[in-house]
């Protein structure tokens, strides 16, 4: 497949032409790809895509996301996840499928207000989506400090196999659990951590699509500089390899979440 | 229509200094609201006009909602304090058709199918109002939306043409548009190549109505260049171009 370079896009632009299969965030019209979001385009062995870097979160099955209980009804809790529509997360999903409304107070176990880690289970075009907590570390986040980053920003927060959080939890101490939809939790020991940390997840907000971004966080974390290989060649990389570290990121999410399990 | 005066000199130089196809002077900044989803602010002349979009978002009142696409709402209005005269803060009947029309040239350029059930809500307030305030809405209505990150098939620029002193020019200002004799707001989509606004208060024959869209087909031309280059300079700061290292 011939390779295109990487390039800056706006939406309308044509990112190439010929035989290409359209991913994400682009339309096919004639024989040409066009963008459709302003951001990176990137030609994948899969075909093309744009990495967007601007927009609300659209749900998509299997994301894990941090939701807030607004509401519940006699069978299902309405959670907050920061998109367009709210999620339903069924009763039964909690209580198990014994769960008789008549018997069993809801509020017991997550009461408005609450904060919820959960996987998307479903979700279509006609239907709002509907969640589950039926997984490792899923369910209620018992505390922490709530933030809330762009979700294009989540896949930068994370870095390269998760580099970039690996750096700001082991510099302040603190465990950072981050949502698809851009809801992020920080608990730490103590109150200087959490604000470090929240100030460095700002950084990353605000900065995110500037090179050489893991050093200036760490030159705000005071992190000592290292040998530990882990995450300095990223840093010391061109930019244009640099953003190639974005995707992949529900892997990465899971794995955050599995090992920021809050005790 | 009794002139009282000349709009355009013998050299062919109009009342503000501009040349018959010479836009004003065309300036925007990208993401100013900070609580909007996406927002631009554009000078355009002596036009001052802040446009800012949310959403998707939930659609209230629900029954607004449609099963299979997103419901695009445009308001334009213009500030008391934006003309010499106080204006009634309340929409009037052109506001009322300029968010009318506003929509409909907004809506080729998304994609309203990505988003069923939602709603996005774009607002357009007019701070200073000079001619065009349309055209610059429009415009800068476009840029918000791409910079709300909501999928678009292409940006949608808008500039007037019309017909002063038995001439067409490009870029109608407010004298113009109250003394000449025609004025066309028109709205383009650059890529696709497709026109989603076109209006006409004037008289205009066959001729003088082809070399009028040529003219303000130009101007949505230039006036993309614009858009373009401050969502760049958003997003990327000043490099233009991706720097490969391969």
């Amino acid at each position: 497949m011939q390779e295109i370079k990487r390039k800056y896009v706006v939406p309308g632009d044509r990112i190439i032409e010929g035989n290409f299969r359209p991913l994400s965030n682009v339309t096919k019209s004639g024989n040409s790809i066009f963008a459709t979001r302003i951001g990176i385009a990137e030609a994948t062995r899969d075909g093309i895509k744009v990495i967007p870097l601007s927009g609300v979160y659209i749900p998509r099955v299997n994301d894990i996301v941090i939701g807030k209980i607004i509401d519940h009804s006699s069978l299902s809790w309405q959670v907050d996840i920061s998109s367009c529509f709210s999620a339903h997360l069924p009763a039964q999903d909690v209580f198990g499928r014994d769960f008789s409304p008549a018997r069993d107070d809801m509020n017991k176990q997550l009461a408005i207000g609450d904060l919820v880690t959960a996987r998307i289970m479903a979700f279509d075009r006609t239907r709002d989506p509907m969640l589950t907590v039926q997984d490792k570390d899923l369910g209620r986040i018992p505390r922490g400090e709530f933030l809330k980053i762009s979700a294009t920003r989540v896949p930068r927060l994370i870095g390269k196999r998760g580099s970039m959080i690996q750096t700001i939890e082991q510099a302040t101490q603190t465990r950072i659990l981050i949502g698809q939809n851009g809801i992020v939790v920080v608990t730490g020991r103590n109150a200087e951590g959490t604000q470090l940390a929240i100030r460095a997840i700002r950084m990353v907000e605000e900065e995110a699509h500037t090179s050489n971004l893991t050093q200036r966080i760490k030159t705000l974390l005071n992190v000592p500089e290292p040998q530990s290989t882990e995450t300095h060649p990223e840093s010391a990389e061109p930019e244009g390899q640099k953003l190639n570290s974005i995707p992949d990121t529900e892997e990465q999410v899971q794995e955050e979440l599995g090992k920021g399990d809050i005790e | 229509m009794v002139q009282t005066r000349n709009l355009i000199d013998e050299q062919g130089i109009r009342t503000d200094g501009r040349t018959m196809d010479e836009l004003r002077n065309v300036k925007i900044q990208v993401g100013i609201v900070k609580n909007a989803d996406g927002s631009a602010y554009i000078e355009f002349g002596k036009n001052r006009i802040i446009a800012a979009v949310y959403g998707p978002r939930e659609v209230h009142p629900k029954h607004m909602a449609q099963p299979d696409r997103c419901v695009l709402r445009c308001r334009y209005h213009m500030s008391p304090f934006s003309t010499d005269t106080r204006k009634n803060p309340a929409p009037s009947r052109r506001e009322v058709e300029i968010s009318k029309v506003m929509r409909e040239a907004l809506e080729p350029a998304v994609m309203l199918e990505d988003y069923p059930r939602a709603a996005i809500d774009v607002f357009v307030e007019v701070l200073q109002a000079d001619g065009g305030s349309r055209c610059a809405g429009i415009t800068a209505a476009s840029v918000a939306l791409a910079d709300a990150g909501i999928n678009m098939r292409d940006i949608v620029s808008a500039c007037a043409a019309g017909k002063v002193d038995g001439k067409i020019v490009l870029d109608i200002n407010d004298v113009e548009d109250k003394e000449g004799s025609a004025d066309m707001p028109l709205a383009y989509l650059p890529h696709l190549e497709r026109v989603t606004l076109l209006q006409l208060d004037g008289i205009l024959n066959q001729e003088e109505f082809n070399e009028c869209l040529d003219k303000a087909l130009q101007g949505c031309k230039m006036i993309y260049e614009i858009q373009r280059k401050a969502l760049i300079q958003k997003y990327f700061g000043d490099e233009q171009e991706l720097k490969e290292e391969s």
